[in-house]
């Protein structure tokens, strides 16, 4: 029996340009650089995060170079380790970690909860002024002669050995950190009282759910970062005798206090994506998510388990051997949470309705990747394996199937889902799927590769290498060059699109979600009139019956089918 | 091995033990990669939209299905947690009849030092089948010994020793390298082991013979030049600093009340800090070595000191339980202190005899030998 109900298609109605929105009320810089509003707030954090996407992408480029051959013959070593560490430092603290909850959280959580704006819309401002201080802090590291201890900062070398300027990059960090807890303190408070009339917590997007989750994590683990990089500094000014075994002080320390942000911080960087994917999976096949709260807890699992496991970094350190096998049980545990998400985003595509457009197939690619990263994670949580593995390129393939395919993939697959609502325009369709298809296809290349080096003993951060790693090294190498094209066009076509892409409906995709049923892009005030919510998370319904809140104009009628269904 | 998968060598009893788990979890992983990527395609196939606004039957989701997918993951994982345990305790659980090695990581090589007294840098040679542990420390960042064809890795740590063993089962040169990053020529800290068969390697031993060896120049550094026999009489007269005889794997009872059992970690600290643990009974009168005694010249000492605990050749004990597979004695060793510095010692110092019997280490000590 066939339970699909559809309905008559629409009449596309020309759209007309003109609307008073977020984009066009106010025009000038100040309007820009003194906004509160949380859209514009997340614009200037888009500039800015995908200003350093692109610088650390550049050093990632010259990595890659290098090591086409085993010589280091492109850069001297000094220059190499440099390259590395700033490639870490830029990626990790600058992209990864603010990317999908600054620039994504920042414009979605308010309008998806039904909220004029978040809770705190001048702290909202203060933090993207605390990451961009905190980022010239460590761009002039960088430009008066680079940092060069890894983005790990290890103690002693940091403390003790390094002449570089690790002072300077520690203060950009320390800095960058508070960015992290004003938009984590922000996003709770606004979860918990600024939802409308009737968004009860079960009927949140599950966005919102893991935007909840980070910002735990966000305001608990990150001043233990301040902490930690203050105290490094302090060793390297005043010698105060912490970390440095010289002055009395103990390295291990160091690792401890430096995992136990930067685990959890891992969980920053993952679970906002989570929630990305859980969004596309739900509304590219047009189902509700299977297992729903499963999914919606299962962030809140990984996000207090995640504090507890970050002894696995330390697995060869010298920890004690019993510690260690706390730490690799726990390990263990916090992977059944991330399991039975990919099985319930899989579980949600039975009998449902899935569309090709660019989004999903970034979700789908997301599924493929995160399950390889997470189950490559099992490898190093299992000790005796690790022992072999630590500090290997495998650690560099896994956490690059983590970070990359997954953070970067929701994100991007993020970006194009909401562009028609954050600039009122379409993406190009067609160069959307190819750019996901080079993406999917270069990432494998480069960092596939990586898992046979490690596993064959070549360890990390090596500026010259034996002979014999060499033709991995050129598969990935080649691999690197796809996946730098791969993410270079969505940047150039979207930037195009703000000025030639099709004007976009108010709901081009046809979908229940709050953030559909205003203006793209939406007003200043995301609604004219508060809504109230009658219906459940990702219950899709026809589109006349899709209840519009505010005022449209007559170009808001949605267009959908877009050409290629 | 060469095939078309890159592999690595194999050369330790370990490997064999690492790579199993390692193919174990090769087929996992493929097993849930390959059901996954083939239940999405099918699906993305059936259920591909036909129609654009069609709406499918909501499903709510399955108990049943999530408990499911909780409890075998949870299983699986569990398996491979214990298989992991199991294997690193084998790791780390020094054998207490192994060959011991002294490294000494420093920006950027590694210096050994045998027992017998031979000295190498960047290469270390060793007999196959036999158990050589390794005590290592750093004279400045944190390094970490890596030998891939021997599937094990530990930091070197200052400040502080670190253990790691291995029985090599092939001859060969095998890649050393650093794993941990320690600053410019991080990727240079590379070198050799060389595993030898046994004939090979007492020829070897024997051609590097006229280096003094370990214990016979802590010896050295203990009576004469640094003076502290002086103090430390071998039969715990005069009362100013606690006999060292049998020191080694025995629990010394502190000033103020607790224990410590006493292994390289602690004597390095008194040495270098004597005031951190003091025995019960003593005067807080020891000065400090610190920035006096190198790393290698620390590790002499505690070579020397060992050697008045006969019958013990460490006094670790990794955290990790004694294993029963683990009792069969490798081959009569030389690597027992008493033992090794015969060979050599241009000093004309023997290694003293202990004077308590051997094997009946006093399970406690305090300051029994104030006047």
């Amino acid at each position: 029996m066939d339970t699909r109900t559809t309905s008559a298609p629409f009449e596309p109605v020309t759209p007309t340009n003109y609307r008073v929105n977020y984009l066009n009320a106010r025009y000038g810089i100040a309007s820009w650089l003194l906004t509160k509003d949380h859209k514009r707030i997340a614009l200037l954090y888009l500039g800015s995060v995908t200003l350093f996407f692109l610088l650390g992408g550049i050093y990632a480029m010259a990595i890659r170079l290098e090591l086409l051959t085993p010589q280091g013959d492109l850069v001297e070593s000094n220059t190499y380790n440099k390259v590395f560490t700033q490639h870490g430092i830029l990626m990790v603290f600058f992209f990864l970690i603010p990317a999908i909850p600054a620039v994504l959280g920042n414009f979605l959580v308010p309008i998806m909860i039904g909220a004029k704006d978040l809770a705190f819309p001048k702290i909202n401002l203060l933090s993207w002024y605390v990451y961009v201080v905190g980022g010239i802090f460590t761009l002039w590291a960088l430009v008066s002669g680079g940092v060069d201890t890894g983005w790990t900062f290890y103690a002693p070398y940091s403390t003790t050995y390094s002449n570089s300027y690790v002072t300077l990059a520690g203060l950009g960090v320390f800095i960058n950190g508070f960015s992290s807890i004003l938009t984590g303190l922000n996003f709770i408070v606004t979860i918990h009282t600024m939802r409308a009339p009737g968004m009860t917590w079960f009927r949140l997007p599950l966005f919102i759910w893991s935007h909840y989750a980070t910002s735990l994590v966000m305001i608990l683990g990150t001043p233990v970062i301040a902490i930690t990089v203050l105290l490094l500094a302090l060793e390297r000014t005043a010698r105060i005798g912490i970390f440095d075994p010289q002055l009395g002080g103990d390295p291990v320390l160091f690792q401890h206090m430096f995992w136990f942000y930067s685990h959890p911080a891992v969980y920053i960087m993952i679970l906002p994506s989570m929630g990305v994917i859980s969004e596309l999976i739900a509304n590219f096949s047009r189902k509700n998510i299977f297992g729903y709260s499963f999914v919606a807890f299962s962030s809140i699992a990984i996000a207090v388990f995640g504090f507890l496991v970050w002894g696995h970094h330390m697995f060869v350190s010298s920890q004690s051997l019993y510690a260690g096998m706390v730490f690799s049980f726990l390990s263990f545990a916090v992977a059944i949470p991330s399991a039975v998400k990919v099985f319930n985003w899989t579980a949600t595509l039975y009998q449902s309705s899935i569309s090709y457009d660019t989004p999903m197939l970034y979700a789908l690619g997301f599924i493929g990747l995160f399950t390889i990263g997470g189950m490559t994670g099992l490898f190093l949580a299992a000790m005796g394996l690790d022992v072999h593995v630590h500090d290997t390129y495998f650690v560099v393939a896994h956490f690059h199937y983590v970070m990359v395919g997954g953070t970067l993939m929701g994100y991007l697959g993020g970006l194009h889902y909401w562009w028609p609502k954050i600039s009122g325009r379409m993406y190009p369709e067609g160069w959307g799927r190819f750019a996901a298809l080079v993406v999917f296809v270069g990432f494998n290349l480069t960092f596939f590769p990586q898992f046979l080096l490690g596993y064959m003993g070549m360890p990390r951060r090596y500026h010259m290498y034996a002979p014999e790693f060499q033709v991995l090294n050129v598969m990935s190498s080649a691999g690197a060059s796809i996946l730098g094209l791969g993410v270079l066009m969505p940047m150039i076509y979207l930037i195009w699109s703000m000025r030639y892409g099709r004007v976009a409906a108010a709901n081009p995709w046809m979908l229940p979600g709050l953030e559909w049923r205003t203006a793209s892009p939406p007003p200043t005030e995301n609604f004219e009139v508060t809504p109230v919510v009658t219906w459940e998370a990702y219950e899709f319904a026809p589109p006349e019956e899709l209840q519009v809140i505010g005022k449209f104009e007559p170009g808001d009628r949605p267009d959908y089918p877009p050409a290629t269904v | 091995m060469q095939s078309w998968i890159p592999f690595p060598d194999s050369a330790s009893t370990f490997s064999g033990q690492v790579d199993a788990l390692y193919l174990f979890m090769v087929g996992v992983t493929t097993f849930f990669v390959l059901l996954i990527s083939a239940v999405i395609i099918f699906f993305i196939i059936r259920y591909r939209r036909q129609l654009p606004f069609e709406i499918p039957r909501p499903i709510a989701g399955s108990l049943k299905l999530e408990s499911l997918w909780t409890i075998i993951p949870f299983i699986i994982s569990m398996g491979i947690f214990v298989w992991g345990a199991s294997l690193v305790v084998t790791q780390y659980h020094v054998p207490k009849d192994a060959l011991e090695v002294y490294v000494v990581g420093k920006q950027w090589m590694w210096k050994f030092q045998h027992l017998t007294g031979q000295r190498e840098i960047n290469e270390l040679h060793v007999p196959v089948g036999r158990k050589v542990k390794l005590v290592m420390t750093t004279e400045d960042v944190i390094h970490s010994f890596y030998v891939p064809a021997f599937r094990t890795k530990s930091d070197v740590v200052p400040g502080r020793y670190t253990y790691i063993w291995f029985e090599a089962t092939k001859p060969g040169r095998y890649h050393l390298f650093c794993a941990e990053y320690c600053g410019t020529n991080h990727s240079g800290m590379t070198g050799s082991v060389v595993v030898m068969e046994p004939s090979d390697y007492e020829n070897w031993l024997s051609g590097n013979a006229n280096q003094e060896s370990p214990v016979a120049a802590g010896q050295r550094l203990f009576t004469e030049t640094l003076g502290c026999a002086s103090c430390h009489k071998e039969d715990g007269t005069g009362g100013r600093g606690p006999a060292l005889t049998g020191l080694l794997g025995s629990t010394v009872l502190l000033d103020g009340g607790q224990s410590v059992t006493a292994n390289e970690d602690y004597i390095r600290e008194s040495i270098l800090n004597p005031r951190a643990k003091l025995v019960r009974g003593f005067q807080p009168i020891m000065p400090t070595f610190q920035g006096q005694v190198s790393e290698e010249q620390l590790l002499q000492l505690i070579s020397y000191i060992k050697s008045l605990s006969p019958g013990k050749t460490s006094g670790i004990e990794t955290s990790a339980p004694a294993r029963s597979n683990n009792p069969q004695t490798g081959p009569a060793t030389s690597a027992t202190p008493a033992a090794g510095p015969q060979q050599t010692n241009p000093s004309g110092a023997t290694p003293p005899k202990p004077a308590s019997s051997p094997g009946t280490t006093p399970a406690t000590r305090t300051g029994g030998g104030r006047p």
